[in-house]
């Protein structure tokens, strides 16, 4: 008798923890097509940036001048360039920095900005002003300007460019944890918290920003996207990834010569950006439709 | 051909271009060399074209010509062969040597007076320059946002009226293909496939205004308004499809639907015009968006706009005019930014500005 009711509670709690699973973020995520789709593609792409060392199929660095400007077949999936550079390894090491640089730009975006903006809307003030006009200042040159103008003024290189990209979105995250924090402080936990006696940092950082983590969340997934499409836009421009350091957006503009000669140089690397983008977009939707119920957007 | 150049004259900042580059080859160049200059631009050798060809470069560069450098440093190592004693009285005669706050505030009195220095390239004043390319980015920008702004109004109603069809999945799959699509690719595909297919080259020859030849202009213009509009119709037509279908559902529209109203009359009579107030957002907060955008569709299009002007300054290291364009789009920007926030008021009346 014991051992039928061990058992039955041992079937409760497997399905508890089956249901437990499908109503968390992940499990819903994985009910959400757009999830799905853009997940998957994402996943495959940072698998690639991360093994692209041992994925690649030739060196994508190296010239082989034997062989350039083959169109696809079997031994090139993606064809050669005008240099004999198989066009397949120059994509996955692109995606490598492309990734890498996404990654960097948006977490150094996303800590900074969320510090700034959960610090300017805690204490307010002076030093709320001073880091609000500052982030409005940003904020009022065009974003692909800006990041155009940061990355001129510093120089290229992958440091400078991941400096670029996340000036340009830290207006989003501290405008997003400001007013997040502004609503949090008024909570009555914040006040229980200060009455027992703690500090402002550890009110702040244990009990207010766990708790406005929701969009900040969001605007992380979504600004992978942006941050893909700027990288590539300023290497197309000659301002990111520098040759011969493979990376979709220079190798776009450097295929553009020999258009006519070999359109698979030029389609190629665009349909790669293109999937990543739709990858990060869709992934991105999916996140802000079951994080942010506010936002939601119909359908899509 | 000796000209007699006042010394204070010189120490302006602002002095005239021509007179630098005269003074720059009759005084300032015979001081260095002592062979003939024109002697010195044809000897230089330039590296073997072999795939090593950047680190071949490196070794014949100063350390510093990997950083951004300024308009010396990017004369260093091309034509005109400076050494770094020349380079450095070149900086101190253009008031480079001069600490950066100085030279800042320099500069931003001479901008707040409508004067944004002279272009070391061109000798061109920066406004000028400016002013003359500026037409035709707005043209692309404008006729972008239209064209855009239809499409995706048009697409965005109907898929609304269709929701949940076979038309509506199609639209939403190709607005995020639209959304996804890079400008500068779709460009460039364009180009691709209307000259090596279809034999049509609309971008070729030099670029001709608007006034001087409409047809000619447009026939240059619609392809960057193509790849602009593409993507902003596909998030125009988001906005408007889900705006619209958040208004047929409101009370106000059932209200109409009962009394008799056709659902024709429903959506243009009544919720559109609603629905279009997060389109006005949207398409206000784009303009900045379009105009980054402008900047590399010229590019591509190889058009002699604003964005070409800028590009071509960060690549010669043209400071003034890079720091120009800059100001001048951000300007803009705000100023549009600002038309958008007084937009709104007549949009919807239930906002007010105190």
């Amino acid at each position: 008798m014991t051992e039928i009711t061990a058992n039955i509670s041992e079937l409760n709690r497997k399905a508890q923890r089956k249901r437990n699973f499908q109503y968390s973020l992940f499990g819903r995520l994985l009910r959400n097509p757009g999830g799905i789709i853009g997940g998957t593609i994402i996943l495959i792409f940072v698998i690639i940036g991360l093994f692209s060392d041992q994925l690649m199929p030739f060196d994508p660095i190296k010239n082989y001048p034997k062989e350039r400007l083959q169109s696809p077949s079997l031994q090139h999936p993606a064809g050669t360039d005008e240099m004999g550079r198989d066009v397949y390894s120059r994509l996955m090491k692109g995606a490598s920095n492309s990734m890498a640089i996404a990654f960097t730009s948006v977490a150094f975006a996303g800590i900074v900005g969320t510090i700034l903006g959960a610090i300017a809307g805690y204490t307010g003030g002076a030093f709320d002003n001073l880091i609000m006009r500052l982030m409005d200042l940003i904020f009022s040159f065009p974003t692909m300007l800006l990041a155009l103008a940061i990355a001129t003024a510093l120089g290229t290189g992958f440091l400078n460019t991941v400096i670029a990209i996340s000036i340009v979105y830290l207006p989003i995250f501290s405008r997003t944890a400001r007013s997040t924090v502004l609503q949090i402080r008024e909570f009555e936990y914040v006040d229980a918290a200060r009455c027992i006696g703690a500090k402002d940092a550890r009110i702040l950082f244990r009990h207010i920003l766990p708790n406005a983590l929701a969009p900040l969340i969001v605007q992380v997934s979504l600004g992978f996207s942006w941050a893909i499409l700027t990288e590539s836009s300023l290497s197309y421009l000659g301002l990111g990834t520098q040759p011969p350091n493979p990376s979709w957006g220079s190798m776009l503009s450097q295929a553009r010569v020999m258009m006519e000669l070999a359109p698979w140089l030029v389609i190629g690397p665009g349909l790669t950006i293109m999937l990543a983008v739709l990858g990060f977009n869709l992934l991105g939707d999916a996140v802000r439709d079951l994080m942010d119920p506010r936002l939601r957007s119909k359908g899509l | 051909m000796e000209f007699q150049i006042p010394d204070l004259a010189l120490k302006n900042k602002f002095y005239p271009h021509s007179t630098r580059i005269m003074h720059f080859k009759n005084k300032i160049l015979p001081q260095h060399y002592e062979k003939d200059f024109n002697a010195k631009i044809y000897t230089q050798k330039t590296p073997d074209n072999d795939s090593d060809t950047a680190r071949h470069l490196d070794r014949h560069l100063p350390d510093h010509a990997h950083d951004p450098g300024d308009t010396i440093s990017a004369m260093i190592g091309t034509q005109y062969q400076l050494t770094e004693a020349q380079a450095e009285s070149l900086r101190a005669y253009y008031g480079l040597d001069k600490p950066l706050v100085t030279q800042y505030f320099n500069w931003i009195g001479n901008a707040l007076q409508g004067n944004f220095g002279y272009s070391v390239r061109t000798g061109q004043p920066v406004m000028r320059e400016i002013i003359s390319r500026f037409p035709l980015t707005m043209e692309i920008t404008i006729l972008s946002i239209i064209l855009g702004t239809l499409i995706g109004v048009a697409i965005g109603v109907l898929a609304a009226i269709y929701r949940g069809s076979f038309f509506d999945a199609i639209i939403r799959i190709f607005a995020m293909i639209g959304l996804a699509t890079p400008s500068f690719w779709l460009g460039t595909m364009i180009i691709y496939v209307l000259s090596v297919h279809f034999k049509i080259m609309l971008n070729a020859g030099n670029y001709v205004s608007f006034s001087a030849d409409p047809i000619g202009n447009l026939k240059q213009v619609i392809s960057p308004v193509i790849c602009m509009a593409f993507s902003f119709s596909a998030s125009v037509m988001r906005t408007t499809r889900s705006s619209l279908l958040e208004e047929i559902n409101k009370e106000y529209a059932q209200t109409a639907r009962s009394k008799g109203n056709k659902e024709r009359r429903v959506i243009f009579g009544h919720t559109l015009r609603n629905a279009l107030i997060p389109v006005i957002t949207l398409v206000g907060y784009q303009v900045g968006y379009l105009f980054g955008g402008v900047v590399i569709i010229e590019q591509v299009f190889a058009l002699p706009g604003l964005g070409r002007l800028l590009l071509n300054g960060i690549s010669q290291r043209d400071y003034a005019l890079v720091q120009g364009s800059i100001v001048f789009i951000a300007s803009i920007f705000v100023l549009v930014n600002l038309i958008t926030d007084i937009a709104y008021g007549f949009a919807d009346p239930r906002i007010r500005y105190d």
